[in-house]
């Protein structure tokens, strides 16, 4: 038992109440002190994803020991995909808290801000190293109405109709989640990851199996944006500030919707061809319509938005294509590729997808304008900011030596070698439609003749914005890495290996 | 935001000092009776909102009992923290350990420290309904007639 | 049974509600018929015939009680719901507002 993962959950809960009594009565107490808990917890979750490799860690809350194995405490459980997750939240965290500091000065109460930041972290975290599946839920609702809440931070038109939007379809997910935890308790009487993979492998009901499972998919997947549950996504992302977008499009969309339907489709319910078809099909669809409803967006958030959606149908494309292998039972190295595969794209997402936004975020902030039509020659006026969004744009659109060309390869490897060519075609097309809408954005931000002529007002933004925008940038390139061996067997490996096979989790987890 | 009536006024000074007791009787019984920490909570903040509604009060009031409102809420919850914390340090290192002794089933003394918890829990879910209740208020009496 | 397949009638009442409706109080409204359906499911999950309130009754040990643990959940889960409730209700008064319109419709600065 590892006394340190709770403290994932505690320190940023913690920090988020002291924020808002000591912010009060100390000015600048806020900014400093949200970047240093999460610098801190960034330390903690890189130690951890050191240590983890093949070992699966348990805590239980409160020291309640199970009884005949069964299990009756709360557990949080931390193993190498959590620890991969828990990384890249507090990671993205730690540089969005770090380039509000200059960015949010434009608006008030700023204690109020770094708050429901602290909260929302707190919330992501508790959702990844959550072993209970109502633990969940519960955490899931803390991150996600300290998301309504941020999104709506402006409080203008835009923000407060996006955040409404926003909170009706999240708040209807929420219920069917609900209800789908419902029918699990109901025949399993239990909650316990673990444990309900234990409790149906004496046999069950076929339909009342299907009817959770499609429940809790659509629950989740409407968290996730999959596309027929997207409506809510672009107008949520472009409205929030932009340290918050970056979070929201990085790292929120994956913790508490991909993350989740990952853990509880390989690791809590029995992996069955008729599911697998369905995810494959759903990510299929997102990553083509995502991208031709991105590529009309003169909004540079909105268009960064509708390629958040292209890119998640990749991870939930590759991961589907996994699951149907490992479903048939045969060549399960190719599966293991798949989902190698979708948890790369998934770390790179929240690296360049943060970038973007961070530097959509910067564009707003010197120029007052988020319309593509009304920009242009920044790239003179901002060098940092032009460097490192280029940076972004070829990691997204899959161009060699940047992050995101290892991850879309693997992916079209494995699509190939399991025979869907017709998979592996439309995800190089959409590849390629992704690098023509990048294309537009940097000609039309920073190469373009400036159609106002307003280029002596424009300045490169401060330092704490700088900073986070050039880490995140050589983040994006180191990342490569990951997809070379001997770094891949450290990091990637125990991940897949807890996802590949179907009773090694629970069997784990049940005997601690 | 104007008061009610005098009968109103006269109604809750009587019966809301009573309210605000059950509500007491109801956390600290906790462990031992249906009921704790939210459920009195509630009905804490059920009688501070009568209090509100039937006195009324000026908007700058309003917003300075907000104020702290809201540091009550926070320090509740920060002293759930730290006894969560307290049972990490005396001992097991565990979050949430039960690190006073248990007592006899049945006595109000009993059970440990959830009777803290009960106490702070009811604290904060007061706090807080009453914060919902004040900001809402604060919203309609800002908005321009 | 009966009581199963109603409150999974109710949740769709709710659910209709929150598509049909014009009015955003209407809404929130027809959320929080939702969450209520969602609530009564766990509370009859726990029920057992012929059981009593969970609280240990040192002098008669061997009763029958209703599960607890749905009862906890319901309690936690309905926390969650004030905070959504009054969360949706504050936007909506915010966007009251701006718009000064209930009307959904008129609502639509954002598409595309």
């Amino acid at each position: 038992m590892n006394p340190l993962i709770p403290l994932f959950v505690v320190i940023p809960l913690a920090g988020a109440f002291l924020i808002m009594i000591i912010g009060r009565f100390v000015k600048e107490f806020n900014k400093y002190f949200a970047s240093l808990i999460l610098f801190s917890l960034a330390l903690i979750s890189f130690y951890f994803l050191f240590i983890t490799r093949e070992n699966l860690f348990v805590y239980k809350v409160g020291g309640w020991e199970p009884i005949n194995n069964i299990p009756i405490g709360i557990y949080m459980v931390m193993d190498g995909f959590t620890a991969i997750v828990v990384c890249i939240i507090n990671l993205i965290g730690f540089l969005s808290a770090f380039y509000s500091i200059s960015y949010i000065k434009r608006y008030t109460s700023e204690n109020y801000f770094y708050a429901l930041f602290c909260l929302m972290i707190a919330g992501m975290n508790g959702v990844v190293i959550s072993g209970d599946i109502f633990n969940i839920f519960v955490f899931l609702e803390i991150s996600v109405i300290s998301s309504y809440a941020l999104v709506a931070f402006g409080v203008e038109k835009n923000e407060l109709e996006a955040s409404f939007k926003y909170q009706v379809l999240g708040g209807l997910a929420s219920f069917l989640i609900l209800f789908g935890i419902g029918f699990l308790y109901w025949k399993t009487k239990t909650l316990n990851i673990a444990d309900i993979k234990g409790a149906f492998s004496n046999g069950y009901d076929k339909t009342y199996y299907l009817f959770v499972q499609i429940l809790l998919l659509s629950g989740f997947g409407l968290k996730a944006a999959i596309i027929p549950f997207h409506a809510w996504l672009p107008d949520a992302h472009s409205s929030a500030p932009s340290p918050i977008s970056a979070m929201l499009s990085g790292v929120l969309i994956k913790a508490v919707g991909i993350y989740v339907i990952i853990r509880l489709f390989f690791n809590m319910f029995f992996i069955s061809e008729g599911m697998s078809v369905l995810i494959t099909t759903l990510g299929t669809l997102s990553m083509v319509i995502g991208v031709f409803l991105a590529i009309g967006q003169w909004d540079i958030k909105r268009l960064l938005a509708y390629h958040s959606i292209s890119q998640m149908g990749y991870v939930v494309m590759s991961v589907g294509i996994g699951m149907m292998l490992i479903s048939k039972g045969v060549r399960n190295e190719v599966a293991a590729l798949a989902i190698a595969g979708g948890i790369f794209h998934l770390i790179n997402h929240a690296a360049f997808k943060g970038l973007l936004f961070l530097n959509a975020g910067a564009i707003e902030y010197s120029t007052g304008t988020r319309d593509l039509r009304e920009m242009g020659g920044l790239a003179k006026a901002m060098p940092v900011t032009s460097a490192t969004s280029f940076t972004a744009s070829m990691s997204i659109s899959g161009i060699p030596p940047f992050n995101g060309f290892f991850s879309k390869l693997i992916i079209i490897i494995a699509a190939v070698m399991a025979h869907f060519y017709l998979l592996a075609a439309l995800a190089a097309i959409v590849s390629i439609i992704t690098l023509a809408s990048f294309l537009k954005f940097q000609r039309y931000a920073f190469y373009n003749e400036d159609p106002n002529k307003k280029k002596n007002s424009i300045k490169e933004v401060p330092f704490p914005m700088l900073f986070s925008m050039i880490i995140l940038s050589i983040i994006c390139l180191l990342l490569s890495m990951l997809a070379f061996p001997g770094i891949r067997e450290a990091i990637l490996m125990p991940a897949i290996d807890i996802l590949m096979d179907p009773s090694k989790y629970s069997s784990q987890i049940i005997g601690m | 935001m104007k008061g009610m009536t005098l009968i109103v006024k006269k109604t809750t000074q009587l019966i809301a000092g009573m309210i605000f007791m059950y509500g007491i009787y109801v956390i600290v019984h906790g462990h031992l009776t249906p009921g704790g920490g939210f459920a009195g909570g509630v009905i804490i903040a059920g009688s501070l909102i009568l209090v509100t509604l039937a006195y009324g009060g000026e908007f700058l009031k309003l917003v300075k009992e907000e104020a702290g409102t809201t540091i009550i809420e926070s320090m509740a919850t920060i002293m759930i923290i730290m006894i969560a914390t307290a049972g990490f340090l005396f001992g097991t290192k565990i979050f949430f350990n039960n690190f006073l002794p248990k007592g006899v089933v049945g006595q109000l003394v009993s059970a440990g420290v959830l009777p803290l918890y009960n106490i702070f829990v009811g604290t904060e879910v007061a706090a807080s309904i009453f914060i919902i209740f004040l900001s809402l208020i604060i919203f309609k009496e800002e908005s321009p007639q | 049974m009966i009581a199963y397949i109603m409150c999974f009638i109710l949740f769709l009442v709710g659910l209709y509600g929150v598509i049909t409706r014009r009015n955003l109080v209407k809404i929130a409204v027809s959320m929080s018929i939702m969450e209520i359906s969602t609530f009564l499911f766990f509370a009859l999950v726990g029920y057992i015939d012929g059981g009593v309130a969970p609280i240990v009754d040192p002098a008669d040990p061997v009763k029958t009680y209703v599960d607890p643990l749905p009862q906890a959940l319901v309690l936690t889960a309905i926390v969650i719901g004030l905070a959504t409730t009054s969360m949706l209700m504050a936007i909506i008064i915010r966007l009251y507002r701006k718009y000064g319109t209930f009307d959904i419709r008129e609502i639509k600065n954002l598409k595309g």
